[in-house]
């Protein structure tokens, strides 16, 4: 259930990449010089930076770290350093 | 003079960072390509980003606001701010330990291993240079064209080129990763700082601040589009998230995910990438946007230095010296790693593949890794010299396509089991052929391009809508070329998969454990009773 929640997350936020609604307007402008259009996007990058910790925080594939028993390097080709 | 002492200064550190980095090196091709893999967390950001980054981010994305306006950001930066760190997340991180698992080093001997095949891996390793090269071309051609205007002529382009190309080469050859990971901190701690100065600077300097230029472009028929994307169609600016789906299967990319010394590495970067495209993008297009009240009369191409003359116009020296190094960081962070990318590659998938270290010796390797560099390197100056850029701007902006385009098999290959080599075979085919169509179809309507704020043009009128051309672009129905690569790519890598038998049962345990390959065995088996 949380895997589905994560991804509904990632899908809202790749869906509101795409702001119609700022389009065609400048107006209003943020701090007095920043066009909306332009704003709403920095934002959304700041936005993408807090998807990112939350997948980090709940969804952090930490299985892929733990060393396999049968592990054993097979292209590597190298001599002890 | 100032700004050229300062930019020699910096090459010259670069030069010694290499030196150094080659004293630490042990005689073995896993630390050279990889620093044995022993990179860490901040140096790894540092360094994944100074990768990604080129001269664009800088100069192009200025100019491009300069003459799209504000949308460049939103279609080229804040798409990338998702889509980059979620393919560090879900395809980086697996890479990573897949390599340090199995041993591999490049994204095409995962690839072998992975569908145990040959051929189709070379195959793979052909398309990913072919789209390399011209990115690697383009890069000497940025840093030889930037120091040539920040010195105001005194080095000439060839200079410039060579300059670039011998610390790229001296830092690449002697340094190897550890090398080009140490520049990499200091290349993205000096453009990410270069961003916000500027934007001080200039802002200081300017009669009236941000406000009174904004309201002057609002106010002005010609230019209120600079404010609004009311000239970027929605379906345009949609194709452009599928861009960054590139990033990661760029072979310089993948390869710095194998460096990384452990998977903790990958947290702070997927975090901390968003915030620094923000820190670079936003300031560049900004400043773009506000080059056009104060220097109207910029041509096209000339555009791209819109930057370069503001900093002269408001700045001081010191900070024009400052800009020339940060902007020949983007450039040769990702040049370096460009190089090695491809060096790592031809001795990894070639040179080792089909039995080199077994008659020629481990050491070979290296040796050979390194003369690569050097051939590569003179290849791509000698190319730089007698080319002009736009040819090559083209080819990149293709590469980017491809390798989102390829995109589809890496994720069947990590997360697909009952992915084969022959699906694989099927999108990189794929992909070859589409790219040779839409490079065929831009060439043939170049002279029928519409001039920009024009409607797109039918290429051929018995298509209609489905193959259009607006100024820079073909238009697969109002859509840039890489959306149908990338669905086309996935959707034949499904199909073939599911129409050729999957890998053996030890390849499948090998890569998704006992359980999985179990399963997998019994659902083929019951699909093919």
């Amino acid at each position: 259930m949380k895997k589905f929640w994560l991804f509904v997350l990632i899908a809202v936020v790749y869906a509101l990449h795409q702001d119609l609604w700022n389009w065609r307007s400048a107006d209003p402008l943020v701090f007095g010089f920043l066009p909306i259009g332009l704003a709403y996007h920095a934002a959304y990058a700041v936005a993408a930076s807090i998807v990112m910790a939350i997948l980090v925080h709940t969804a952090w594939p930490s299985h892929l770290e733990e060393p396999e028993a049968d592990a054993s390097p097979s292209n590597t080709n190298e001599p002890a350093p | 003079m100032i700004p050229i002492i300062v930019v020699l200064l910096y090459l010259a550190a670069i030069a010694v960072i290499g030196g150094i980095a080659f004293r630490r090196s042990r005689e073995n091709s896993e630390d050279f390509f990889l620093a044995s893999r022993s990179v860490g967390s901040m140096f790894f950001f540092l360094s994944i980003f100074a990768t990604n980054m080129t001269a664009f981010a800088i100069l192009g994305s200025s100019g491009q606001a300069y003459r799209q306006g504000i949308g460049i950001f939103g279609l080229m930066a804040s798409s990338s701010c998702l889509v980059i760190p979620l393919t560090i997340f879900f395809i980086g991180a697996r890479l990573w330990a897949i390599g340090k698992r199995h041993g591999h080093q490049t994204q095409v001997a995962f690839f072998r291993d992975r569908w145990e095949c040959s051929h189709i891996g070379t195959l793979i390793f052909i398309l990913t240079i072919v789209m390399l090269l011209p990115y690697m071309i383009v890069s000497l051609i940025g840093g030889g064209t930037v120091l040539r205007d920040i010195s105001e002529g005194r080095i000439s382009y060839p200079l410039g080129c060579a300059i670039v190309g011998i610390v790229v080469t001296l830092n690449v050859f002697l340094g190897g990763m550890r090398g080009t990971v140490w520049v990499n901190v200091l290349q993205t701690i000096m453009f990410l700082l270069f961003g916000a100065v500027a934007l001080f600077v200039i802002s200081s300097a300017l009669p009236g601040g941000f406000a009174e230029p904004i309201q002057k472009i609002a106010a002005n028929d010609k230019t209120r589009f600079l404010l609004t994307r009311e000239r970027m169609p929605p379906q345009y600016f949609w194709s452009y998230t599928f861009i960054p789906l590139s990033s990661i299967m760029f072979p310089h990319m993948a390869i710095m995910c194998f460096s990384a010394r452990r998977l903790v590495a990958f947290k702070r970067t997927v975090v901390l990438y968003p915030l620094a495209i923000l820190a670079i993008w936003l300031p560049c297009v900004f400043l773009g946007v506000l080059g056009h009240p104060a220097l109207p009369d910029l041509k096209p191409t000339q555009a791209d230095g819109v930057l370069l003359h503001m900093l002269t116009k408001y700045a001081p020296a010191w900070l024009a010296g400052l800009l020339g190094a940060g902007i020949i960081s983007a450039v040769m962070g990702s040049d370096t790693h460009q190089v090695l990318g491809a060096s790592t590659m031809f001795t990894k998938d070639i040179f080792v593949h089909y039995g080199g270290p077994e008659r020629f010796g481990e050491k070979a390797s290296v040796i050979l890794g390194r003369v690569f560099i050097l051939v590569l390197t003179g290849f791509a100056y000698w190319v730089a010299l007698i080319s002009t850029s736009s040819i090559f701007d083209l080819a990149v902006r293709f590469a980017f396509s491809g390798f989102a385009a390829m995109a589809p098999v890496m994720i069947a290959a990590l997360f697909w089991k009952r992915s084969t080599k022959w699906g694989a075979l099927a999108a990189t085919l794929w992909v070859g052929a589409t790219l040779a169509l839409t490079w065929y179809a831009q060439h043939i309507s170049d002279a029928t391009a519409p001039k920009p704020g024009q409607p797109a043009v039918a290429i051929f009128p018995a298509f209609g809508p489905w193959l259009e051309r607006n100024t820079a672009s073909v238009l697969v129905h109002g859509y840039l070329p890489v959306v149908p690569m990338v669905l086309g790519s996935a959707l034949w890598v499904i199909l073939f998969s599911l129409l050729t038998p999957p890998p053996s049962r030890a390849t499948l345990e090998k890569y998704f454990g006992a359980a999985q390959a179990s399963a997998q065995s019994t659902t083929a088996a019951s699909a093919a009773a």
